[in-house]
Order: C-alpha cells, then structure tokens, then sequence
C-alpha cells in the first residue's frame, strides 16, 4: 500500500537523520578503555600504608569488598618477627630483674618478726575475687602465649599434632574464661576503687622507694601503698584494654573490618606481653619477695607486725574502728 | 614441576558469578563461605573492573607464615593448602592473607569459628587424593584427576586463567598486545613477589 510504504521511506528518513546528528555525540561520549580503566598498578602505588583495595560484591559477607590488602604483610611481620622481641624483652627481661633483685635484696623480712596476733586483711569475698581473676589471669597468659609462641617453643616437643590438639582445648580456654576474668576484673574495680585513689603519702612512699631497697624503712601507708595502687591500676587498665581488644577478635563481626581486626590484635598482643610481665613482678612480691604477704590472700589474715610495717596507717584505722587487736604484746612498731 | 597460579583478565570479567557459582557446587561448599568472589572496582563508573578474587596461592604464604599451629603445606605445584584437622580457627590466616581467601563456616560466633575454609586449586588437601573423606573436607580433587580448576575450566570469556604461571602470564600479555590495553595481573605482585610477572 502507497500510505504505509510512505510510511516506512519516512521513518528511514528520520532514523537516517538521527544517525548522522546522533553520531558525533556518540563518538564524543566513545570510552577509552586503555586510557580510563582502573589499574592495578595505579591503585596500588595510591594505596597509603594500612589502606586496601575494595570494590562492591554481591555477597552479604562485608569483610569479602576487600580485594587487596598489602597490609597483611606487616601484620605477619609483627607476628613472626615483632612480638617475639617484644614479648621476649618484657618477659624474659622481667624474669632476669626479678632474679637480679631476690640475689641482691634477698627476701624481704618482717624485721620485727612474727607478733603472732592476726590481723584480717582481705576478706572472704575478697579472696574469692582475687583468685577468680588470678586464675584465669594465669590461662589466660598460658593458653595465650601458646597461640604467640607455641608453634616454635612447643610444637616440636610434642609434634605437630598433639600440638594442635592441646591448643585448640587452650583457645576455647582462652574463649571462654575470658567472661569470669571480666567479671573478676569488675568486681575488683567496684570492691578496691576507694583504696586505690593516689594521694600524697603515695608520692613520699615513692621517694622513699617503698622502703624496700633498705631494712628496716617503711614509709606510712593506708590500705594500699602506692606499688599496690600501680598494680591495681595496671591490672584495671590493662584489663579493660585486653577485654576490649579480646572481644573484638571473639566476636570479628562487630569491627567487620580486616584492618580494624589486625590493630586489635596488636593491643591484644602487645598489651598482653607487658600485663604478663607486671604481674609477674606482682606474683614475686606477693610470694617468694616478701615474708607474710602471700597469707594476706591465702587465709586473709596477716601477721600484726606484717601490717604495721607495711600499712601502719591502716592498722591504726583498723584498730580505731574496734576491728583489729590494738596490742601483740610483743613490740612496739615504730609508724615509719 | 609447573608453578601453578591464577590470573583475572579483568578487562574480559563480566561479573557473571559463574566462577563463584562454580566453586561451591562443585565442591558442595557450606552457605555462607565463598572460596572465590567478584568485586567490581569504581562500581557503575567510567572504567569500572571487576575482578574475581580467591586464594592466590601465594609464594612464601602470609597465611601459613603466621597461623600458630602450622597447618599448611605447599605442593610440588605451588599450591598452598592447609590441614582440617590441625586448625583451631583461631582466625590469623585471614588477618594476614592479602586477598581476603580464609573463611569460617561459623558466624557471629561464640569463641569459634570454625575449621578455616579456602580455595584449594581444586587440589584437595592432605588426605589420600580424591577420596570421600578428602572430598567431605576440601571438595574434589580436580588436579588429581589431571584436570585445572572448575572456576578457570567453565570462565565463558576466559578471563579467569588457571595453569602454569609462566603460560597464563604469557597468554595474558599476548592479549594485552593485540588489544593494546590491560588493567593488570591483579594481585600478582603482592602474592609473587618472587615473580610478579610471571
Ligand atoms: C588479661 C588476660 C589475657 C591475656 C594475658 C591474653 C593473652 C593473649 C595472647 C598472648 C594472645 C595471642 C596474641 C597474638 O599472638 O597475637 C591472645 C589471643 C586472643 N585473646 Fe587473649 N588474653 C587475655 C584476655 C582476653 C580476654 C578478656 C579476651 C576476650 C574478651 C581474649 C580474647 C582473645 C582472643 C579471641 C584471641 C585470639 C585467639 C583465640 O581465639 O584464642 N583474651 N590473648
Ligand atoms: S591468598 Fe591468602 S590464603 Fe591463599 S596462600 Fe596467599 S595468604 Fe594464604
Ligand atoms: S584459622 Fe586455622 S588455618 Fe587459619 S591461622 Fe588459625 S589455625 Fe591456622
């Protein structure tokens, strides 16, 4: 039919007219593939230190947009080669102090001798905290360590897979008594918190040494001394910074972020060598460094002379509130 | 023996997913664990690539450098690969894998993740080859059966190769030739440091 094939010669026309108008636009909008696509190369020389290559996915697992991260390197180089001086110094260093200082000093005595009248020191319920944190302080630090330095100090002593064994059964240690330990560190936090609040006998007892390094000088203290404060400072603040760094690995999901998954583990890691080491120091004191001390955790009661020594402060507030004996009838203990 | 590697064209990559899909049917991997993924670089932009990304099997392995019971081994092929078994998913391997390969079949998890989860090259792992308790473990055994990875074999452009390295690296630059342009043999670099080209 004459109409519909006029039809047809002017739609030819019209689409003839936009090819040869729509054409230079095209060939302006042309894309260069050589010259635009993104480059490996340049994506990584743009990369600054820490940083990734992501993109989009189609997958939920966020974590999975990162393509590439050179960072990982350095996390392994702090692993393998890192942590291992630093644990190695702070540990071993600690160890190699401690024993320098019982050859030196010697063990630090009652110098009045044992009075043989008790005084209660900690209580049940302070006991209980304390050793609650204590002990899974120490599997902590056991079952830690392995996953730092097991594969080289202990894998070859019981191969490769007695190893493994034993330190899966050590990370769900690790795992799991990581919430008593918290719940330790809380309570000792809430019970001590108004001992532990520095003040000025703390700077005298300081400059005095803690009276240590010579017989027979003891600076005044209340409940706690200043040496006792710094541990417990030590241990709430490097407790919380475990806690939190230890969770975010326990739970990877929260950070969701490779990047932010390796700088807790390096808190975790570092923190955890020198928290090790402080208590360390702590456990000498409270045992093999000093005469009388460790009764104040094992049966809660210490010598009187012990106490007057160490805390004649406290002693006095003691026996002022009627709780504590006001006379061993053996010496009388100079404050200082 | 051959250095086996992997290389993504990614100026051939269409984002198919068909690598992905792939890998986990033919190795009946768990929900939630991709051993290969696609990302696509400057989304929806002028330039725009996508790469598709699994284990590298890298040289001199970040992952086995820092995992804390030694649970990889690396074939005579080059593959890297690791033992169900000894693993404590403690979760290391993927902090210090580059390419984001390790996965944990257990999410939102209390204290474990699980036995860690990667690419094999289609290579099994330390179990006798091609065996139903290598097979429940690490999938099948491609490599034993004298075959290259699913992923690479079905790539309907071709862009994922998988092979010698030397011969991929070689096709790769072949192409880069005759086209006249290429957006990189993506991660080569930083899983080859030994070889980066090649
Ligand atoms: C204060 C006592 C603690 C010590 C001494 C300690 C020590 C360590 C050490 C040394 C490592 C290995 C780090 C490395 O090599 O990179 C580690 C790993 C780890 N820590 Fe702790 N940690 C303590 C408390 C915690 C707490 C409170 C949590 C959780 C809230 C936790 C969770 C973890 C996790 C998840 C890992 C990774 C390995 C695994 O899953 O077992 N840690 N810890
Ligand atoms: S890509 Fe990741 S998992 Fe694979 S060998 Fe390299 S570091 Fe290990
Ligand atoms: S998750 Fe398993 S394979 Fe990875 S580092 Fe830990 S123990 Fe090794």
């Amino acid at each position: 039919m004459p109409s519909s094939l006029s039809h047809i010669r002017a739609l030819c026309a019209a689409i003839g007219l936009l090819f040869v108008f729509a054409h230079p636009a095209a060939a302006q909008l042309t894309f260069k593939p050589t010259a635009e696509a993104v480059q490996e190369d340049k994506l990584l020389n743009a990369l600054k230190e820490g940083d990734k290559i992501t993109g989009r996915i189609s997958i939920p697992d966020t974590m999975a947009s990162s393509l590439i991260q050179p960072a990982g390197r350095d996390w392994r180089d702090f692993q393998r080669s890192k942590l291992p001086i630093i644990g190695g110094v702070a540990i071993l260093g600690m160890i190699v102090l401690l024993a320098i200082f019982l050859m030196v000093r010697g063990r630090i005595r009652v110098d009045h001798g044992f009075s043989g009248t008790k005084i209660l020191r900690f209580a049940s319920f302070e006991r209980f905290t304390h050793w609650l944190t204590a002990s899974c302080f120490i599997v902590l630090a056991l079952s830690g360590l392995n996953i730092s330095f097991g594969r080289v100090l202990v894998m070859p002593l019981f191969g490769a897979e007695a190893f493994a064994t034993m330190s899966g059964w050590a990370k769900i240690a690790h795992d799991y008594l990581a919430f008593p330990f918290m719940l330790g560190l809380a309570i000792m936090f809430l019970i001590w918190i108004k001992d532990n609040i520095p003040g000025k006998l703390d700077w005298q007892w300081l400059k005095q040494g803690g009276g240590i390094l010579a017989n027979g000088k003891h600076p005044p203290a209340k409940r706690f001394n200043a040496g006792q404060k710094g541990i417990f400072w030590i241990v709430i603040i490097g407790g919380v910074l475990m806690s939190v760094s230890g969770w975010y690995l326990l739970f990877p999901y929260l950070p969701g972020n490779v990047t932010a998954l390796q700088f807790w583990t390096v808190i975790h890691a570092v923190v955890a060598m020198l928290f090790i080491a402080a208590m360390l120091a702590h456990i000498y004191i409270g045992s093999v460094g000093m005469e009388g001390a460790f009764d104040a955790m094992g049966t809660g009661e210490v010598d009187l002379n012990w106490a007057k020594e160490h805390h004649a402060l406290w002693v006095a507030e003691e026996q002022a509130k009627g709780r504590a004996p006001s006379k061993d009838g053996t010496h009388a203990v100079p404050a200082e | 023996m051959a250095r086996v590697k992997f290389l993504c064209d990614a100026d051939r990559c269409i984002e198919c997913n068909a690598c992905v899909t792939a890998c986990k049917n033919e190795h009946e991997v768990p929900w939630g664990i991709n051993r290969r993924r696609v990302v696509t670089i400057n989304d929806g932009k002028p330039g725009e690539r996508s790469v598709s990304m699994a284990c590298m099997h890298c040289t001199d392995a970040p992952c086995a450098a820092v995992c804390p019971v030694s649970c990889f081994y690396t074939t005579a092929d080059g593959v890297v690969l690791h033992s169900k078994d000894l693993c404590i998913g403690c979760g290391y391997c993927f902090y210090a894998c580059p390419f984001g390969a390790p996965q944990y079949p257990k999410v939102g998890n209390f204290g474990s993740r699980g036995k860690m989860d990667k690419c094999t090259y289609c290579a099994g792992g330390p179990e006798a080859d091609s065996t139903p308790a290598e097979y429940a473990k690490y999938g099948t055994n491609r490599l034993a059966e004298g075959k290259l990875p699913i992923c690479a074999e079905m790539c309907s452009t071709k862009s994922l190769l998988a092979g010698d390295g030397a011969i991929i690296a070689e096709i790769y630059k072949e192409r880069v030739m005759k086209r006249g342009y290429g957006s990189g043999m993506w991660g080569w670099k930083t899983a080859y440091a030994d070889s980066p080209t090649g």
